[in-house]
Order: C-alpha cells, then sequence, then structure tokens
C-alpha cells in the first residue's frame, strides 16, 4: 500500500492540475464573456445618453447661422418673413405657450376629476375597463386628434361655442378683446382645446397612481372623523401628493408644448399674433411641419433654432416633472 | 351640530362628486365620438381598391393606399428589428448592473425624458444627420427616426419587467456557477419574456401612428415602392397631406386610413393590456 500511492500520486496531481487548467480557462473565458457583456450592454445604454447629445449638438450646429445672425433678438422678434429674410420665434413661442396654457387650464381640473372618480367614486369592477378606455385616449395617434378637430370639432365650435363665447365671456369688461374677432372655429382656442383632450390621459393617469398610494390609514383616518369624500380629497389626499400631481401636470405641459400633429391642424398656421384667442396663429412645432419641407439657407437655420428651443422648452419641463415624481416615490419609500 | 354647515358640506361633496363624474363622461364620449367618427366616415373608404391599389394622382378619381400601408409596414418592421436588441440590451444593462453606476442614473433619466420628448424635434435630427448628408429622403431615414422613438419605450419597460423578475431566479443562477450574462440572457430574460415582448408591442404602436418625424425622413411616395433607399409613402403622412388636400377623394381616402391605423394601434394596446394581465395574475 506505500508504493501505490507513489504510483498514483503524480497521476492524480495531473489529472487534477489538467482539470484545474481545464476550469481556470473555463473560468477566464467566462469572465471575458462577462466583461464584453457587460460593455455591451453598457454601450447600448450610453447610446440613449449619445442620441440626447446628437439632438442638441446637430440642432445648435444647423441654428447657428440664426442665432449667430440675429442674436438673442431672435426670440423676442415678431417678425417672419420668409421673402425678406427676417425671422424672429416670438409668434411660434406665443403660439406655443398660449396653446399649451389653454390646454392645462382645462385639462388639470378634468384630469383630477376622471383621477378621484377612477379611485373614490368608481365601483371596483368598472375601474379597470374605465382605466383602460382613458389610458386608450392616450393611444390615439394625433394626426387622428387633428382630423377630428379640423373636420368635426371647428364647424361645430365656430357654430355654437364661439358665439357662446362671444356673447358671455366676450360682454365682459377687461377679457373682452380675448373673445372677438372672425368666428371660423380654428386657431389658438381651438387648438388649446384639443390639446386639453389629449393630454388629459396623461395626467390623469399619473394622478391615479399617486392618489393610490396615500397611506390606507390616512383616508380612513380622515373618514372616521366625518369628512366627506371631497374633503377626503382637498384636505388629506391632495396634501399628502402635491409633488406628484404638479409633476402630472408638468408631464402634460411637456407633452402639450412638443405636440405637432394635432395642432398643425387646428391653430390656423399664420405667422401673426393677434389679440382674440379665435385668431388664428402657429406653434413652434407647427411652424416646423408646414415649412420644413420648402425651406433654406437662413429659413432652413432659423427653424432648426426654433426646434432647438422647443427642445430646450420641453427638456426642461419634463426634467422638472421628472425630479418632482422621483421626489415624491423617494418620500413615500421613506414614510413606509 | 350646525345643520347647515352640514348640509353646506354635503352639498359642496355632492356637487365635487357630480363634477367628477361629468370630467370621466366627458373623456369617455370624446373616445367614443372618435371612434364613431372613424368608423362612420372611414368604412365606406374600404374596398378592394383601398388596399390593393396604389395612391392616386391629384385629381383622379379611385385609387387606394397599397403603397402606404406596404410603406407603413416597412418602416415600423424595420425599427422594430433595430429598436428592440438595443432597447433590451441598455435594459438589461439598467436592471443588471445599473444600481450603483452613475451611467444608469443619467441614462435612466434621459431615456425617460426621449419617452415624452416632442417626436418633430427627433425629425430634425435625422434629417441633419442622414437626409441632409445624402441628399435625399429615404426609408432608411424614416426607420431611424421611429428608431430613436422607440427605443426609450422599450428600455424603460425592458429595466421594469427585469427587476420584477425575484432576485432569489438570479442567485440560484448564480449558486450553480453560471456567468453574468448567461444568468441575464437564459435566467431573467427568460424569465421576463412576455413582458418584454408587451414593451416592444406597446412601441410598435406608439410609432405606427407617428407623422411628424416621418414628414422630413421618409416624406412620400406617390408610387408603389420598395426600396428603403428611396422616399417611402407611408400611411400617417399621406393621411396628413391627403386630409389637408382639396380633393373630395383624396380625404375620403384619408379617413380610410385613419381609421385602419387608429384600429391597430387601440388593438395593440387592448390586446398587450388583457395579455399582460394574465400574466400578472398566473
Amino acid at each position: 500500500m506505500s508504493a501505490l500511492p507513489e504510483f498514483s500520486t503524480p497521476s492524480f496531481a495531473a489529472s487534477a492540475q489538467l482539470a484545474d487548467a481545464g476550469r481556470l480557462r473555463k473560468a477566464r473565458i467566462q469572465n471575458v464573456q462577462d466583461f464584453l457583456f457587460h460593455k455591451i450592454t453598457l454601450l447600448f445604454a450610453l447610446s440613449v445618453l449619445l442620441t440626447l447629445i446628437g439632438i442638441l449638438a446637430s440642432l445648435v450646429i444647423n441654428a447657428w447661422p440664426t442665432l449667430h445672425r440675429f442674436g438673442p433678438a431672435f426670440f423676442y422678434t415678431v417678425e417672419w418673413d420668409i421673402i425678406r429674410g427676417e425671422f424672429g420665434a416670438a409668434i411660434a413661442i406665443f403660439g406655443t405657450l398660449a396653446s399649451a396654457s389653454i390646454a392645462l387650464a382645462i385639462a388639470v381640473p378634468l384630469s383630477f376629476g376622471v383621477a378621484l372618480f377612477l379611485t373614490e367614486t368608481c365601483p371596483v369592477w368598472l375601474r379597470r375597463p374605465l382605466g383602460t378606455a382613458v389610458e386608450l385616449l392616450a393611444a390615439v395617434p394625433s394626426i387622428i386628434y387633428g382630423m377630428f378637430g379640423l373636420f368635426i370639432f371647428a364647424p361645430l365650435f365656430a357654430e355654437y361655442g364661439q358665439p357662446a363665447l362671444q356673447s358671455t365671456l366676450g360682454q365682459m369688461p377687461l377679457i373682452a378683446p380675448f373673445f372677438g374677432g372672425a368666428m371660423n372655429g380654428i386657431g389658438i382656442l381651438a387648438a388649446g382645446l384639443i390639446l386639453s383632450i389629449m393630454i388629459l390621459p396623461f395626467i390623469a393617469s399619473v394622478m391615479r397612481d399617486v392618489f393610490e398610494i396615500v397611506p390606507p390609514i390616512l383616508r380612513e383616518s380622515a373618514y372616521g372623523l366625518g369628512c366627506t369624500t371631497w374633503e377626503v380629497m382637498h384636505n388629506i389626499v391632495l396634501p399628502f401628493t402635491k409633488t406628484g400631481v404638479i409633476g402630472g401636470i408638468m408631464l402634460g405641459l411637456g407633452r402639450a408644448l412638443g405636440e405637432t400633429m394635432a395642432v398643425t391642424f387646428v391653430i390656423g398656421n399664420s405667422q401673426r399674433i393677434g389679440m382674440s384667442l379665435f385668431s388664428p396663429g402657429s406653434s413652434i412645432a407647427s411652424t416646423l411641419a408646414n415649412e420644413f419641407g420648402e425651406a433654406d439657407g437662413l429659413h432652413l437655420s432659423s427653424l432648426f433654432a426654433l426646434g432647438l428651443m422647443l427642445f430646450f422648452i420641453t427638456f426642461v419641463v419634463l426634467a422638472a416633472a421628472k425630479l418632482l415624481l422621483a421626489r415624491m416615490e423617494r418620500s413615500q419609500g421613506s414614510k413606509t | 351640530m350646525d345643520l347647515a354647515r352640514y348640509q353646506r358640506r354635503r352639498r359642496i361633496n355632492q356637487v365635487g362628486l357630480t363634477l367628477s363624474m361629468l370630467a370621466m363622461v366627458l373623456g369617455l364620449s370624446v373616445l367614443l365620438w372618435i371612434l364613431a367618427l372613424l368608423f362612420y366616415k372611414g368604412l365606406s373608404a374600404f374596398s378592394w381598391d383601398f388596399f390593393f391599389a396604389s395612391t392616386p394622382a391629384p385629381g383622379s378619381d379611385g385609387g387606394g393606399l397599397a403603397n402606404a400601408i406596404v410603406g407603413s409596414v416597412m418602416l415600423v418592421g424595420s425599427c422594430t428589428l433595430i429598436s428592440t436588441p438595443i432597447g433590451v440590451l441598455a435594459g438589461v444593462y439598467l436592471a443588471e448592473y445599473g444600481d450603483r453606476s452613475p451611467i444608469a442614473g443619467v441614462t435612466r433619466f434621459v431615456s425617460d425624458i426621449m419617452l415624452s420628448a416632442p417626436s418633430i424635434v427627433i425629425g430634425l435630427f435625422v434629417y441633419a444627420i442622414v437626409v441632409a448628408q445624402v441628399k435625399h429622403f429615404s426609408g432608411w431615414a424614416g426607420t431611424l427616426a421611429l428608431s430613436l422613438i422607440a427605443i426609450p419605450v422599450v428600455v424603460r419597460t425592458t429595466e421594469n419587467i427585469l427587476r420584477l423578475v425575484p432576485g432569489s431566479l438570479r442567485e440560484a443562477a448564480f449558486a450553480l456557477g453560471a456567468p453574468r450574462w448567461k444568468v441575464a440572457i437564459m435566467v431573467t430574460l427568460r424569465a421576463a419574456k412576455s413582458g418584454i415582448m408587451t414593451g416592444v408591442l406597446l412601441a410598435l404602436a406608439r410609432v405606427s401612428g407617428e407623422t411628424a418625424p416621418l414628414l422630413f425622413t421618409a416624406l412620400s411616395n406617390q408610387f408603389f415602392s420598395l426600396d428603403m433607399n428611396r422616399p417611402l409613402a407611408n400611411l400617417p403622412v399621406v393621411i396628413f397631406q391627403f386630409a389637408m388636400s382639396p380633393y373630395e377623394n383624396w380625404i375620403k381616402l384619408a379617413w380610410g386610413g385613419a381609421l385602419l391605423i387608429t384600429m391597430v394601434v387601440l388593438l395593440i394596446n387592448i390586446i398587450t393590456r388583457l395579455f399582460f394581465r394574465e400574466k400578472v395574475s398566473a
């Protein structure tokens, strides 16, 4: 028995070494594979960042001739004359902000109503189908809203909506000029109304989600003290979810500012600023959609400058929305 | 107890809840109105020619949207082929490696913003880097623009779904000695397959109605063409051009196209929701 180990030890060792070497090689290969996998997925993740940088860079480069020529005046000049080559963004900025503000003013209360209904009043079995229906409103392509706005909504609005507004709000002092002028259904107000329907589902679904994370004990305590549903919403749920609700509104605003097709159909596409909300105007996005195809030279560069500004504004608004919603999530995490 | 005050509170409550219900009714009726309108105006445009004839010349009768339908399928199909691998792998990075890396945090933030960024700006970007360089509009440029819109959708849904895969599944695979990439591809991705499918389908639904980014990239083409190197007809742009035109039969075709595209988009949305609910509850 004493001789055996002498014979077998070297061979055992050799086979063990061989096995070790094989395992080592395999481990090394796997390490390399892991490394590659890590870097490849990282590369794809970075491609999203690169796109953002690429968008900014290409917009700045192409907008440079305009920014160089007109300077900061580009942003407040009320002049968009393709023939004379004078370009200012004020009209498009005004149209964008005006239509988005109208959209928010209408969509925020409506979304609050929808979210309140879905979280409080609605029977449980109806919540899911109704919630889905509201989300489908967001899935309808924007060009459909445009056609709906131009062919159906605008004629009805000119026939019934605008005369009604003019005979009520249009008679009041101070705000009367906003509701004057020709009533042909299209214009900044019409664009704002269509936009409000389009951003409603985005705001409503964020509101519903944040309303649902309110700890039941808060709600139940308030009900226990004898609060009505409305008081619970107003005094408990809304203060608790304030950050998230504002985040949702900002998200809707970001959508409204950048919406293109629906606005292009109904805003009227005129490079003027009218006092009346009935008057046609244009937004940054609608100007791009209408004029980009035939533009060249300084005109093209000015359109890129408009695009750059639109991207910048929406980026800031959406980043703010995202930060607010993230803060809401964090505070929620620490409280539970 | 102050009865008047009690009644006032009740009244406020009733008014508030009624208004909230009206908001819901308004939202639903707009959806139904749009659907009814599409069927009313669009269904009559459906015919043999609608699906099998190319877009008519200005002022001429008849014609259909065959070239636009085929072009749209090509654009959306190639966009899906490009954006799925990129989006899924980027999502894998965020879910599997992204907990401590600052790059992942920034990527997550940026892709969330790109999710809602104005699509027309994506069109400008692709115009600047592709169309302006090769000096002609092309199907590929349209595909690229759509992919840039679809990728963030896929990235975010992939990450969210992968995070739902229980950690014990990963740990079990690691304990068996599986390397990280194998765990990611063969365990977590496989477990999350149906959820990732949902993300891809939702991205597909999102891009198939996109019009603005195609205006300056794929443009449109009056004739039937399968060449991705040339301007390619596609439903959204054709609908836009036809709806804005003065010709009666063009507008009718636009309604038909609008019905077709809305049905496809809504059906994908409804199907993914039904499908995914089963997966979650199962």
